[in-house]
């Protein structure tokens, strides 16, 4: 090879990577990214203040509002926790259904948006199969959108409740965060990496906070370049080990329908990864055990674990409906600080 | 039909090792004569460009555009691409087969070739490989090659099977046909919609590897290797990783016909510039990592790459205004070719005038065996560029000719902007009419 001609990109200067213009609209919440730590810990405390707050006087915040949820996968908890969100807030929901709408029709989802946004939606909550769908829809319409899922990429308002979750536990009585409040904490994420909007939320939005993020999985499930999706990601292979120094464990579902031909031995999962009440006890007898949802008992976890006293599942969902009543207000109104997170 | 006198101007002809002020006159279709400033005899009657302080050239040839007639008409029509290149100083483009129906025969050829489809440059159809480009059955390459076909392809539907990709450089080569391969190995790249790296991971998006583009073209030279005693000619449509341009170089050091070329996206940008699901950023092969584009940039330097194409791939704006991975492949680029590579390969990375228009004229046109293009030699067809070597301009993708608008470079700045296009002696694009 020519000498002259390697190292190319030291040598030459190179056409720049242009600067995002998202989220267009200041109260979208495509992603974590979106957020400062300053707006994390608006988020955290306001939906401290909303889950207080009088019902009677919560429903005025957004009284008579129009929310749309338009939704393209099946979803139990985050599709109620957002609507039963929106209405405490006093807003008046709408859900629009791949199954159900003109979507079955062949509409496509820049159509259906801008529908929507006629019908006098003001903000729409979207959960979609294909990652990067909250983006177009917030190109499209404007509007500010709250990505409930976008096919394997993100899941913003998981990554904010499970952190409501974990304070709760391991920091209570935060106030605010910063980049060191999870400092000397590892959170693991053991399972389908791949293909969860969960774990890429998570991974991204923990290790801001000072946390230490191990990922656990299969080859298959656990690409070795998922340890480069950002700084303070590592990946542990070996499950044990990786329980062993972890102070929340978080297991993720195998998901069957994202796995397009992927073999998997279930047995073989099982015997490595399943979390167990037995290697609860004996590795990390103190660590909070989560799980987004929905679980499969028997495959990644043990009812006996989802059910015993280090479970923090069911706590998770509670919480979702308080990161959610204040990631909709945010949406539609502007903070007190004059300006959104 | 009038003569043209290009008067006053710069010409840079790579292929005859012309790089001199120089007067050229057009007439009846062909070059009729260059002389020093000023010193055209036969010039009387003849109308004038005057092309002082410009750079006159070969017209450009692109080998691989897609100018999605018939069929496709809402995307781009015959007329409609053909305008863009000339736009962009092209002269001759070769268009693929993935038509509607696929040009697996003479009458489509024919067809595509007619004057009411109204082309303003030349347009060298290129034949599928097989019937319907379905991979099994080869097409009749005599009966093509006399219509008018210039090389066979199955782009975007890759032969696969080593028995029909083996028959298939055999039956070329006897008819002198060059067989064009999109290489990439689809049971590596189901369901994905980018390059796979830590970008793909990250954006939540099944990934295409190298390997699936590099592991074809391998097998590929592999066929070119046991049959070489039939030369056939391979050639490597829009390489894009590093492996496969390696896999071209050690081919052409055993002496075996293998040819590549780079499209401007492969040399420009990188899966990074996808950034948030930007469908003008999907094409395929994909942009790749950063140590790929960088590879592309090193084979265009040092020589390995043949030619510049810009696998021109129109898309109307709804069919992009879409969920990523339900976007189309494909981005246009007659209008850019030129300015970007100018701009980067002539001017940032310092590589020669001559060398860069020949990738884009003179090399191209020898690779496909298209007699008289790419030169300005006396006797050769009159496809002239003129253009302002100085002149920096910034590229908006609605003023395209093209029927469509999706580009990544829109908003790009360019260096050298077209003065005039004259294709077979008839000028098709002026910037000042």
């Amino acid at each position: 090879m020519n000498p002259a001609a390697t190292s190319v990109r030291r040598q030459h200067h190179l056409p720049p990577v242009p600067v995002s213009p998202f989220p267009y609209n200041p109260g979208s919440l495509l992603s974590v990214m979106n957020l400062s730590l300053e707006g994390v810990s608006r988020i955290l405390a306001r939906a401290t203040e909303l889950e207080k707050e009088d019902p009677l006087k919560r429903d005025r915040i957004l009284s008579k509002r129009r929310i749309a949820l338009l939704f393209y996968e099946s979803s139990t908890r985050t599709r109620t926790s957002f609507e039963l969100a929106a209405k405490s807030l006093g807003a008046d929901t709408t859900l629009v259904s791949s199954l159900s709408s003109s979507i079955e029709k062949g509409e496509s989802l820049k159509d259906t948006g801008l529908t929507l946004r006629a019908l006098g939606a003001e903000a729409i909550i979207l959960r979609h199969n294909s990652s990067g769908s909250a983006w177009l829809l917030e190109a499209e319409t404007r509007l500010p959108v709250l990505n409930a899922g976008d096919g394997m990429h993100e899941h913003p308002t998981q990554a904010l409740l499970d952190l409501r979750t974990i304070l709760s536990h391991l920091r209570p009585g935060t106030v605010t965060v910063n980049d060191a409040t999870l400092a000397g904490v590892t959170v693991t994420i053991v399972g389908d990496i791949l293909h969860s909007r969960v774990a890429r939320s998570n991974m991204l939005l923990l290790p801001r906070l000072g946390a230490r993020v191990l990922l656990c999985g299969p080859k298959e499930l656990l690409p070795e370049l998922a340890a480069e999706a950002g700084p303070g990601v590592e990946i542990e292979r070996d499950f044990e080990a990786a329980v062993r120094q972890s102070q929340a464990i978080m297991m993720l579902r195998i998901q069957a329908e994202r796995l397009a031909g992927l073999q998997l031995d279930l047995e073989e999962y099982k015997a490595s990864y399943q979390l167990t009440g037995q290697r609860l006890a004996t590795l990390a007898p103190k660590a909070i055990v989560m799980h987004p949802g929905p679980i499969i008992r028997g495959l990644e976890i043990t009812a006996g674990v989802a059910d015993g006293v280090q479970s923090a599942i069911l706590e998770q969902v509670t919480n979702g409906v308080a990161i959610r009543m204040a990631v909709v207000e945010r949406s539609l109104v502007r903070s007190e600080q004059g300006g959104r997170a | 039909m009038t003569a043209i006198a290009i008067r006053g101007g710069h010409l840079v002809d790579p292929a005859a090792g012309v790089d001199a002020q120089k007067d050229i006159l057009l007439k009846d279709g062909h070059v009729a004569e260059i002389a020093s400033p000023g010193k055209l005899k036969h010039a009387e009657g003849a109308e004038v460009l005057d092309a002082t302080g410009l750079t006159v050239a070969p017209g450009l040839v692109d080998i691989h555009v897609h100018l999605r007639e018939p069929g496709q008409g809402h995307k781009e029509t015959i007329a409609t691409g053909t305008a863009a290149a000339a736009a962009g100083g092209f002269t001759s483009v070769a268009a693929m087969p993935n038509t509607i129906p696929v040009n697996d025969s003479p009458e489509v050829t024919r067809w595509m070739q007619a004057p009411e489809r109204g082309a303003s440059v030349r347009v060298f159809p290129i034949g599928a490989a097989t019937r319907g480009s379905k991979g099994d059955v080869l097409n009749d390459y005599a009966a093509l090659k006399s219509a008018g076909v210039v090389a066979v392809t199955d782009d975007g539907h890759p032969i696969l099977k080593d028995n029909v990709m083996r028959d298939v450089l055999a039956a070329a080569a006897r008819v002198g046909l060059s067989v064009i391969q999109h290489a990439e190995d689809t049971r590596m790249t189901q369901g994905a919609s980018m390059n796979l790296g830590p970008v793909s991971f990250r954006l939540g998006l099944r990934g295409m590897p190298p390997e699936a583009e590099s592991s074809l073209v391998e097998r590929d030279i592999s066929l070119v290797t046991e049959l070489r005693e039939a030369r056939p000619h391979l050639h490597v449509a829009h390489t894009s990783t590093a492996g496969a341009l390696a896999a071209v170089r050690q081919a052409r050091r055993n002496g075996l016909r293998v040819t590549c070329e780079v499209a401007p996206h492969h040399f420009l940008l990188t899966d990074e510039h996808v950034g948030l699901y930007n469908t003008h950023a999907k094409m395929n092969p994909p942009l790749r990592s950063a140590a790929d584009r960088d590879a592309m940039i090193e084979g265009i330097l040092d020589g390995v790459v043949d030619a510049i194409a810009t696998d021109h791939a129109p898309h109307a704006t709804h069919e992009k205004e879409v969920e990523f991975e339900n976007a189309p492949n494909g981005i246009t680029g007659l209008e850019t070719a030129l300015g970007l590579s100018l701009r980067w390969l002539h001017k940032e990375w310092k590589m020669p005038l001559g060398r860069v228009l020949s990738l884009l004229s003179a090399q191209p046109a020898a690779l496909l065996n298209l007699k008289g293009r790419g030169t300005l030699t006396v006797g050769s067809f009159a496809d002239v560029v003129v253009f302002d070597p100085k002149a920096e301009w910034t590229y908006r993708a609605t003023d395209s000719k093209s029927k469509s608008k999706n580009t990544p470079f829109d908003g790009w700045a360019m260096l050298g902007k077209v003065r005039w296009t004259v294709s077979e002696g008839r000028v098709v694009y002026d910037s000042l009419p």
